[in-house]
């Protein structure tokens, strides 16, 4: 399914807004930030706390998850609880598909239960837009990560937590270290510091990690990490995915962390007020130190925390969206029978 | 078309006399506005009553009863209200009381954060006649016709200005 994906603006609706969410690529900087802007406002600024409010009362959203997931899966349903929504998760990889059920009935069968909105999670990269092009017209899917393609929530998640810690992401200078070839995490933070401008971006890590020619993506490749840490403001660690690696692409674990592991020394380096991040799992000791992790720059919990914010804001603008085009088609109609209207009379007068 | 410009003040003042009247007034009650009006009027009725508690400021985007027509508010902000909600007697204020469906959204959200002892509803204006929900207010600081639009603009300087079609002009 991933040979032919269909352009990224399958995403939005005749208004040039969100329809899905599957991908950043083709978005604008006004699309990102309203949902930073939305984010912003679920959370309380004194207490930090993010409020339950009744927006998607009577949505049905389904979590459907052929992969696993520990974050993504609970700050996913902790935000559709959050917006009212009624939830329901299913474990696909222990469900119908394992009895020979293709993906599309499987589908279909829950858009024939009232889902409103699917969220999902697969290991084939476009599985998202597949389902998005499969769906009924009034039923919107949310990627949460595909394959080695995509993972857009993530990626705002991460600029949000930046905004919060440095404000405005334009003149930020930002390292992400490690496996930049196998994750699909990378390439959406990658298009979404593009989008919002950041200043520089540098990707740092082996050539056996790196994609082709990195360079395509507007970023910055290091192989040296005391080269690549220099002055940066912002220091993203991504995890090995053992899983995606079908050879040996790095000598051992001990290897990768002598080279490229983040340690108080190798930070120290970047900017004295930096902030360090990972969108989990973390392998303590593989890519980072846990002096490093649990440290005071440090700022991996707040993003998971935020992802409720960042992914209720996703899901609400997607249905406000949706609402006011049923609302603009409707206006339009109207007009439409009032020139009828209008041309009717018109052609009495002239009798 | 007529504008008629309202003594902002004078209300002011006859309303903070009007809340002291007010039995739950001896009791320390707080205070809520509800964005952005109710909360510019809220500011100065605090202000004269000396009360000592944080003014809470509720953003009633996220409780609106039309969502599936008109979707979300960009402006919206997030709600403040720095004190405990349970037990205490709550004095909310809005700028123009209407249909009504504002102060329905504003108390469910209130309740969302827990159960006053008591509500006292307080409107600079009340646009009578056109209520679509059963609501009143206790305290009001002048009332209009429904026809009669009103433009409020604020927070420095508060002004209001009524605007009357009138027959004549027509």
């Amino acid at each position: 399914m991933s040979a032919k994906l269909a352009g990224p603006n399958i995403q939005l609706n005749e208004l040039g807004k969100l329809k899905h969410f599957l991908t950043l690529e083709g978005l604008k900087n006004h699309h990102l930030t309203e949902i930073l802007d939305t984010a912003e406002s679920f959370i309380n600024p004194t207490t930090k706390e993010i409020k339950k409010v009744p927006i998607l009362r009577g949505k049905s959203i389904m979590n459907l998850f052929f992969e696993p997931s520990t974050r993504t899966r609970t700050t996913f349903e902790i935000a559709e609880k959050r917006l009212s929504a009624d939830v329901e998760s299913l474990d696909i990889q222990t469900s119908a598909t394992k009895k020979g059920e293709s993906l599309l009935d499987t589908l279909w069968n829950l858009q024939a239960m009232q889902a409103d909105m699917f969220v999902i999670r697969h290991s084939e990269s476009g599985a998202a837009h597949f389902f998005s092009q499969h769906v009924a017209p009034h039923v919107h899917v949310l990627n949460a990560g595909d394959g080695q393609h995509a993972h857009p929530t993530q990626a705002m998640l991460d600029m949000f937590t930046i905004r919060k810690h440095k404000g405005d992401i334009y003149d930020l200078t930002v390292a992400i270290v490690g496996d930049v070839l196998h994750s699909r995490v990378v390439r959406s933070q990658i298009q979404a510091l593009s989008i919002l401008e950041a200043r520089e971006i540098r990707v740092i890590g082996p050539k056996t990690l790196m994609p082709e020619s990195p360079e395509a993506m507007g970023v910055h490749v290091y192989h040296d990490m005391e080269e690549g840490l220099k002055d940066v403001d912002v220091v993203i660690m991504v995890r090995l995915q053992n899983e995606r690696m079908t050879s040996a692409l790095i000598p051992s674990e001990k290897e990768f962390f002598n080279l490229y592991g983040l340690t108080e020394e190798r930070l120290a380096l970047a900017k004295p007020d930096a902030i360090v991040m990972h969108p989990g799992p973390i392998n303590r000791g593989v890519e980072i130190d846990s002096v490093v992790a649990d440290g005071p720059q440090s700022v991996i919990l707040e993003q998971v925390t935020y992802g409720i914010a960042v992914r209720m804001a996703v899901m609400a603008i997607i249905m406000s969206n949706a609402a006011q085009l049923a609302q603009h088609k409707l206006e339009q109609e109207q007009q439409a029978s009032l020139d009828l209207v209008d041309t009717e009379e018109t052609t009495e007068d002239t009798l | 078309m007529t504008e008629l410009d309202i003594d902002v003040p004078k209300l002011i003042s006859k309303i903070s006399e009007q809340i002291k009247q007010k039995p739950m007034f001896n009791h320390s009650p707080k205070m809520i506005g509800i964005r952005s009006g109710g909360e510019w009027v809220a500011q100065r009725l605090h202000q004269q009553l000396e009360l000592t508690d944080e003014l809470g400021v509720i953003d009633i985007s996220f409780y609106r009863d039309d969502f599936s027509k008109i979707g979300l508010n960009p402006t919206v902000k997030p709600s403040q209200i720095p004190w405990d909600v349970d037990d205490q007697h709550i004095i909310l204020v809005d700028d123009v009381l209407f249909t009504g469906r504002t102060t329905r959204a504003a108390l469910n959200e209130i309740f969302d954060y827990g159960r006053p002892a008591s509500v006292t509803l307080v409107t600079l204006l009340d646009r009578k006649g056109c209520r679509e929900l059963p609501f009143q207010a206790d305290i009001v600081g002048e009332s209009l016709e429904c026809s009669q639009t009103i433009k409020l603009t604020g927070p420095e300087p508060l002004k209001v200005t009524i605007l009357e079609k009138s027959e004549e002009s027509a």
